[in-house]
């Protein structure tokens, strides 16, 4: 177990010199500069453009600007917005918790109404009821993010005005950021209880639309561990104990059910913060992928492979941790 | 001996895509307190269906059919799922073929033993955790305060199954039914685990119905014999009897099939063919195709479970002493 994870935090640093070549790569390849980009249509002396080139290194080699970067993350530093001056660093924890408060909240609306529509369909497994979970569950995983947000908007926020088009918050209230999360700070540092209530609502849309995807994942794979699992003998000497149904579906079946589900769960963390990109710039909403998608027209290529390699980092803690979890959840591999 | 269990008439039907198939057609099951009923057959004649159907356990596409089902005098048909679920566990209890599989991975089998307990009738933890130590120890698991923490994947198969019979036991029922508790093991640990339920059954006075194929577990068990073949009763008597004067043409070639039997024969006897699958059935007595005396009348009539010298027997000719069928000629008339 130990070698196991050993070897999975070696793993790590080839991963991630690959995640920094090919956002490297990536952002090199994206046509004009960030000098360039932002000189815009007024144009620039030739002279000054040499400059600023050579300011901010562009003038080098690709494999010297990539083997400068690489050095001066292994400092420690990510550098600093080509824009804005500020270090990447602080710049992706200002952004990260509304990402993350986002993130929470869809996978959490997920996880409430996935699993036990996935426990039903199996335990009903057949019925109308079923064959209606799977196909909404179909569509849901198919659903293309930007299209579900925009008519989401449509709908609730256009033509029935229930919801708030854009943004985290109401533009009356000033949240002085604690934990940089909005629910919290609302609800325990302001006092003004509007804002809280301005708060949820401004999370109801993004949070449906970006947990689509992992609810139906997570609906599709309940529905199917645990039509596995209740097929196995233990389920059937847990009836024969007398127990009620509930507590054979809950107890014995779903705890085993949850073992493979949480596996896709990890995965689904990676889908998570790629759907968040597409969720914030339809939301306006000011986090990670909002910042990511601002910075990919700046051509910041600071930002860019900053924010990438710690998205990479991210994905790679959340997935070590599922896999700790696993252990926790399936006592076979504990010896 | 007060009767326990009473089933006039099961049967139990399942819908496939070729259609229903009988997995057992009227068999009557009676046991009394105290009592060893063995039932024995092949592989698919129906024995475990009939219990899992009595413990109301078969999938949903199973259809169970019978006059009745009383236990203790209390119908099971008719009672509600939550009167049935506080007789089964507590007063019927059952053990299944696949010790390892049929315990649950996820929770110690300390806690898996404990949860019968709690469920009927919750005791304080101090004194569930006294009565599982007690279990262990009953059943002959050795250290039973290190393995309580253990879980199914670390206990031998032999072990696991002692495990399902201390959880069976842990409510004292009067009825313990073993659907094949050896047949998964070790040859060398079935003989303590039968031992071990033998000895309990005797001790507690527990009714036990032991599923089985094994005619040597029948022979050391068995007070009551009950022969299955393809869903139907063959044969009933008790056990003494029953190897002394088999009725039924196939309980006696069964028992000549037993090694111990063939002494002096160069090889050892067997049954030809097949038990019928689910699509070849015959529409006479269902043993015909496979057995010695056959006739026409066999093919065409399926005979009716009726009393012949004190035992119950499905044929047209049941054998007499000295094993020859009765009324019995070539051509089939009598």
């Amino acid at each position: 177990m130990i070698r196991h994870f050993a070897r999975r935090l070696a793993l790590i640093v080839p991963t991630l010199v690959g995640v920094t070549l090919l956002g490297f790569i990536l952002v090199h390849a994206v046509p004009g500069d960030p000098v360039e980009v932002r000189t815009g249509e007024r144009g620039i002396s030739p002279e000054r453009l040499a400059y600023f080139r050579h300011e901010l290194g562009l003038d080098q080699p690709l494999w010297k600007q990539f083997a400068d970067y690489e050095w001066q993350l292994l400092h420690g530093n990510l550098g600093r917005s080509l824009v804005t001056q500020e270090s990447v660093w602080t710049e992706f924890t200002t952004f990260f918790p509304a990402t993350l408060e986002l993130g929470i909240c869809a996978l959490t609306f997920a996880l409430v109404i996935g699993l036990p529509l996935g426990v039903i369909a199996a335990v009903r497994r057949g019925s109308a009821l079923d064959y209606g979970l799977i196909g909404i569950s179909v569509t849901g995983a198919s659903m293309p993010i930007f299209w579900w947000g925009l008519m989401v908007i449509l709908v609730f926020s256009v033509a029935l005005g229930w919801t708030p088009v854009s943004g985290r918050i109401d533009e009356l209230y000033y949240i002085e950021p604690h934990t940089g999360f909005l629910l919290i700070d609302s609800l325990f540092f302001s006092d003004d209880k509007g804002a809280f209530i301005s708060t949820v609502r401004h999370l109801i849309l993004p949070t449906i639309v970006l947990g689509t995807i992992p609810l139906a994942t997570i609906a599709r794979m309940t529905r199917s561990a645990m039509l596995e699992v209740l097929g196995e003998d233990y389920v059937r000497t847990a009836r024969a104990k007398g127990l009620a149904p509930s507590r054979v579906v809950v107890v014995h079946a779903l705890r085993n059910a949850l073992i493979p589900v949480v596996t896709v769960l990890g995965l689904q963390v990676g889908a998570l913060l790629g759907g968040a990109i597409l969720t914030e710039t339809v939301f306006s909403w000011p986090g990670v992928g909002h910042w990511l998608v601002e910075s990919v027209q700046r051509r910041d290529y600071n930002v860019l492979q900053g924010g990438t390699l710690l998205i990479a980092i991210l994905v790679m803690l959340v997935n070590l941790g599922v896999d700790v979890l696993y252990g926790v959840l399936n006592p076979r591999l504990r010896r | 001996m007060s009767s326990l269990l009473d089933v006039r008439d099961l049967s139990v039907a399942f819908d496939t895509a070729a259609g229903r198939f009988n997995a057992v057609q009227s068999v009557d099951l009676t046991v009394a307190s105290g009592e060893v009923l063995c039932v024995v057959g092949e592989s698919g004649s129906g024995k475990s269906v009939s219990v899992l159907a009595v413990m109301g356990l078969l999938p949903p596409t199973g259809r169970v059919t019978s006059q009745e089902i009383r236990f203790r005098g209390e119908d099971l048909r008719t009672a509600t799922p939550r009167a049935r679920r506080r007789l089964i566990g507590r007063d019927v209890a059952m053990v299944f073929q696949e010790p390892t599989s049929s315990l649950n991975p996820c929770y110690t089998i300390g806690w898996q033993i404990g949860e019968a307990l709690r469920v009927h009738g919750a005791t304080a933890p101090s004194q569930v955790r006294r009565r599982v130590l007690d279990l262990l120890g009953q059943v002959g698991v050795p250290a039973p305060e290190q393995r309580m923490r253990s879980f199914p994947h670390q206990l031998s198969g032999g072990l696991n199954q002692r495990v399902m019979i201390a959880m069976a036991i842990a409510c004292d029922p009067a009825l313990l039914i073993a659907d094949e508790p050896t047949t998964a093991l070790d040859v060398t640990v079935q003989q303590g685990v039968l031992d071990l339920l033998v000895g309990l059954q005797r001790d507690r006075g527990m009714g036990l119905v032991l599923i089985t194929h094994d005619m040597g577990v029948v022979a050391q068990t068995a007070q009551r014999v009950q022969v299955m073949y393809a869903g139907q009763v063959m044969e009933e008597q008790p056990a003494d009897p029953l190897f002394a004067h088999p009725r039924h043409p196939y309980t006696a070639a069964l028992l000549d099939a037993l090694p111990e039997r063939a002494e002096g024969k160069l090889r050892l006897p067997t049954i030809p063919g097949m038990v019928p699958g689910i699509d070849d059935r015959p529409g006479g007595c269902l043993f015909a195709p496979r057995c010695r005396f056959t006739t026409p009348k066999c093919t065409a009539d399926r005979p009716a479970l009726r009393p012949v010298n004190g035992a119950k027997v499905r044929c047209h000719y049941p054998l007499d002493d000295a094993g020859q069928p009765t009324g019995w000629t070539l051509g089939g008339s009598t």
